[in-house]
């Protein structure tokens, strides 16, 4: 066995002390929310679980798509202006299900917003303006990269290249969350590029990010007038010349002859025809965004109603291949060939689990949960002081450091991996109280058996520890086991339920062997506890101690004070 | 609470005893009982499984004004089908349907709300496909199975494949009897129950390894003498952590009471009145189990060695012989005089004088050695 961990109790106080004040630092942070999240259930809001199921049978869903899938509705859920939505995935492969949680918003339109299918469609670009509406005009970016290679694909192949803006990688004029103000605006659409429709499009604020994340899908046969995906420019679209569905394959590819990334595109026969008319009419055009360029030589790839891209054509594309050139780093030129290639999301969205609580019951149950919890801490320390006297006041002591220790955990884990409490976590940290004050009766009865051996109260203290220590660790091991089991293979409630487990079955190792431990050391070197008088839980009378005991704890006595001694000094 | 407290010492120094282990036939025949008739009640009256399970549009409407009857009619005229519904004392009244569309359920949620004069947005509207309910509860099955593997190498190598027999067959139990009285009762199985039980097989087997811990230390090195079988030793350890087995369970039922009396009277029907119903059924069993199955289990496997078989027939022969002799307690405790921080602890070689069972250096002189040191 270790060495006795006790000869240092101050120590473990003073480094407890040093934990619990560096969460409270951390959970408290000036500019920082200091707040626990609070699961729909408790806030009210609505909470959707969209299955995916791919379009063609048979065919199993990659975590590509399920990421693409998520990163679409992400951007549309923000478009909501809600703060604090999250879309999350559970599970992975065949079992994956997409969660997504709206707090205070009504389930109609979210489940129509998430559920519908993102549509990818190319469109020949009319004009190209700056993302501010009306008056201001900073240099419309897309135009300036035709530095990209005119003479880029000397490839056999009549593939052509289009060199690409990288409106891609720009960085974003705004942040992308959502501003929580407000609602977008409708999708400025029209059968015809008539003066109200470039109105429209004028006073179109792409600078608002509920304009630039999508979320309205756009009818490919009107006119569109959107932003692009960084809102950093402002688009004047024609109806869509092909369709995401059209695009069989798009990957990201490094040519020999290190041009740098490109993404490579096939189209099938349709989307192949339709390119090499429109590429073909579009070479001629002049530059977007030199004056008088409209109509322009570029296509933009907009991806649910916004522009992710806008290369230009440097010539006609006939055989169905293309390559979109451009300043891609590997990672943006994937980003780009995943919205190509599952733009049009060869999954369908079937919600399967839509849940909708009022913001009223939400708190009539966070209420009742904490409530219930109260009550319940006072019932087991009211217990706890009438059978452990003294021993029950450092129990008690303990179970409140316990749950403050996991109110901080709360905060610092809301605010560096999203946890969100729901009800299942507040009834896994009611259950939790009873687990954690049982390590602390696992603990006594070891020091009282001691005792009953004939150990002095300090010494009882140690070896008690001991042994109670091992069988704490093994029996917490199974709990943690559970915890982490259930965590990684459940979905849905199950999940958070088992995280607040495990949490506090972490919390009560380290209250226990910092605390609890150290704390009953120090109380059983005084006097008074030396004495055993009734209130110190340990009298003599009733744990039947005989008078030999008793000498050796006046022995224990005597050392004790010198070790006390050792440790002021 | 003091006759408590003096109870706890007799118990530990063996003069209190109750034979938990030599009368296991009589608990195995009253568990047996009792797990048949859960079996029973699940096969025969089957779980009441929520809307979570089957699929179906669940709202729940509270301090709603109008009647059982009046909310059953909108709904069924609604959704042209069978509804169920049902009002809790706290005046929440909840109606129960086949699956909806969202739009649907939209559309119900909004009739109910005028019907009871509440605000629509002030209605839970829960919508569950058929097929949801399924994944969540094979996912579960699939954990819970992963779980008992890996616990049940945990227990191996901690304590022994006997303890870990005997560990899951009180899991087993605790399980079967919880599920069996929700069949009796009808209590609705909703996920938060599903929760509740994986919590249940976490509390038991928590439980159980406290005692066996006991146990472990309390047959350490038995099979070197011959004062006390190994159904002794180990009866002596349940006695000795009864104490702190009644504590424990005592204290963790407050919470899950405290749950239960503000569920009741606060929310009516809910997540986490579900899950104190079944926790409190489950901690009860676990308690039992940990006392009354896991250990006698224990006990009828180690039965089987050879070794255990032996020593059981030296004892007896030795008792029979006349030579059982009650070794007074506390013996050599007064000379604990190098209790220093290195070395707390009796340096005394009777590892735990209660059980007066001496180390076993032959069989075991690694583990004399660590024992040495407490």
């Amino acid at each position: 066995m270790a060495p006795p961990t006790t000869s240092k109790p101050v120590r473990l106080l003073v480094a407890l002390g040093v934990v619990i004040v560096g969460l409270a630092v951390w959970a408290f942070w000036p500019g920082t929310s200091s707040s626990v999240r609070l699961g729909l259930d408790l806030q009210g809001g609505t909470q959707v679980i969209l299955k995916p199921t791919p379009i063609s049978e048979g065919a199993e869903i990659t975590d590509e798509q399920l990421s693409q899938t998520v990163s679409i509705i992400r951007q549309r859920v923000d478009g909501l202006g809600v703060a604090e939505a999250e879309v999350t995935t559970q599970g992975s492969g065949g079992g994956a299900v997409i969660v997504v949680s709206v707090p205070g918003v009504n389930q109609d339109r979210v489940v129509d917003l998430v559920q519908r299918t993102a549509l990818l469609d190319f469109r020949p670009v009319w004009g190209i303006s700056g993302a501010a509406p009306l008056t201001a005009t900073p240099a419309p970016e897309p135009g300036a990269t035709d530095a990209a290679s005119p003479g880029a694909s000397p490839s056999a192949s009549p593939s052509a290249s289009a060199s690409a803006p990288a409106s891609t990688a720009a960085s974003a004029a705004a942040s992308p969350e959502a501003s929580g103000s407000g609602t977008p605006a409708p999708l400025v659409q029209a059968a015809e590029n008539s003066p109200e429709f470039q109105e429209q499009l004028a006073a179109l604020d792409c600078t608002d990010p509920l304009n630039f994340t999508g979320g309205r899908p756009d009818d490919p046969e009107k006119w569109l007038g959107t932003c692009d995906v960084t809102g950093t420019a402002k688009y004047n679209l024609e109806p869509a010349f092909i369709k995401g569905t059209n695009v069989t394959n798009a990957n990201a590819v490094l040519p020999q002859g290190g041009m740098g990334w490109v993404v490579s595109l096939e189209f099938d026969s349709e989307g192949a025809r339709a390119l090499a008319d429109a590429s073909t009419k579009l070479t001629g055009l002049p530059e977007c965004g030199t004056p008088g360029g409209n109509p322009c030589n570029a296509f933009a790839i907009v991806l649910d109603g916004v522009v992710t891209s806008a290369p230009r054509f440097n010539e006609p594309i006939l055989g169905g291949q293309a390559q979109i050139e451009g300043d891609f780093t590997a990672q943006e030129a994937r980003d780009l060939a995943n919205v190509l290639k599952y733009g049009a999301l060869p999954v369908t969205l079937e919600p399967v689990d839509v849940t909708t609580v009022s913001p009223t019951v939400g708190n009539d149950q966070l209420r009742a949960g904490i409530i219930a919890g109260l009550l319940g801490l006072l019932l087991v320390g009211v217990y706890l002081l009438l059978y452990y006297r003294m021993l029950g006041l450092v129990a008690v002591l303990s179970l409140v450091i316990a749950g403050g220790i996991l109110y901080l955990a709360f905060v610092v884990l809301s605010k560096t991996i999203g946890l969100t409490l729901t009800l299942a976590g507040v009834a896994g940290a009611i259950v939790a109280i009873g687990i954690t004050a049982d390590s602390f009766i696992v603990y006594f009865e070891r020091i009282r058996d001691e005792i009953r051996d004939g150990k002095s109260l300090r010494q009882a203290c140690d070896s008690g520890w001991v042994r109670a220590r091992r069988t704490l660790l093994a029996a917490d091991f199974v709990s943690i086991l559970a915890a982490a089991v259930l965590y990684f293979l459940s979905v849905g409630s199950v999940r958070g339920f088992a995280f607040v487990l495990g949490l506090t079955t972490l919390i009560d190792i380290l209250v226990a062997f910092w605390f609890t431990h150290p704390l009953t050391v120090l109380i059983g070197r005084t006097a008074w506890m030396q004495r055993g008088s009734k209130m110190t839980g340990l009298d003599k009378s009733r744990l039947g101690v005989d008078h030999s005991a008793q000498s050796s704890g006046g022995r224990g006595r005597g050392r004790t004070r010198q070790s006390s001694k050792e440790v002021s000094a | 609470m003091s006759r408590l407290g003096s109870l706890g010492h007799r118990l530990y120094a063996g003069e209190v005893s109750y034979d938990f282990v030599g009368r296991s036939k009589r608990w195995y025949i009253i568990s047996a009982v009792i797990v048949l008739i859960a079996i029973a009640a699940v096969l025969i009256r089957g779980l009441n499984f929520g809307i979570e399970f089957r699929g179906g549009a669940d709202f729940s409407l509270s301090n709603a004004t109008c009647t059982v009857e009046q909310a059953r009619d909108v709904a069924e005229e609604a959704t042209g089908a069978q509804s169920i519904v049902t009002q809790t004392a706290s005046g929440t009244v909840r109606v129960q349907t086949e699956t909806l569309t969202p739009e649907r359920s939209s559309e119900v949620a909004g009739l109910l709300a005028e019907a009871c004069g509440i605000p629509k947005d002030e209605v839970r509207v829960q919508v569950v496909g058929p097929t949801w309910g399924q994944e969540i509860s094979s996912k579960a099955l699939q954990g819970l199975l992963i779980f008992i593997l890996l616990v049940t190498i945990f227990l191996s190598i901690y304590f022994e494949w006997r303890m870990a027999i005997g560990a899951l067959v009180a899991l087993a139990h605790d399980l079967i009897i919880t599920v069996g009285i929700y069949a009796l009762v009808g209590l609705e199985v909703t996920p938060a129950t599903v929760i509740g039980l994986l919590t249940i097989l976490g509390y038991s087997l928590y439980d159980t390894v406290v005692v066996f811990d006991k146990v472990k230390e309390n047959t350490r090195g038995v099979t070197g003498q011959s004062v006390l079988t190994y159904a002794e030793a180990a009866n002596l350890a349940v006695n000795q952590t009864l104490v702190r087995s009644i504590n424990t369970s005592v204290v963790a039922l407050l919470p899950v009471v405290a749950i239960i009396i503000v569920g009741a009277g606060l929310l009516g029907a809910g997540t986490l009145l579900d899950l104190a119903v079944v926790l409190a059924i489950g901690m009860a069993a676990g308690t039992y189990s940990s006392i009354f199955i896991a250990t006698p289990v224990l006990v009828d496997l180690k039965n089987r060695q050879p070794e255990i078989k032996a020593l059981q027939a030296r004892v007896l022969a030795r008792r029979k012989a006349g030579r059982t002799e009650a070794s007074p307690r506390g013996a050599g405790e007064g000379d604990d005089a190098d209790g220093d921080d290195e070395s707390t602890g009796d340096g005394t070689t009777s590892g735990s004088p209660s059980t007066r069972v001496p180390g076993g250096p032959r069989q075991q002189p690694r583990r004399q050695a660590r024992s040495r040191r407490r």
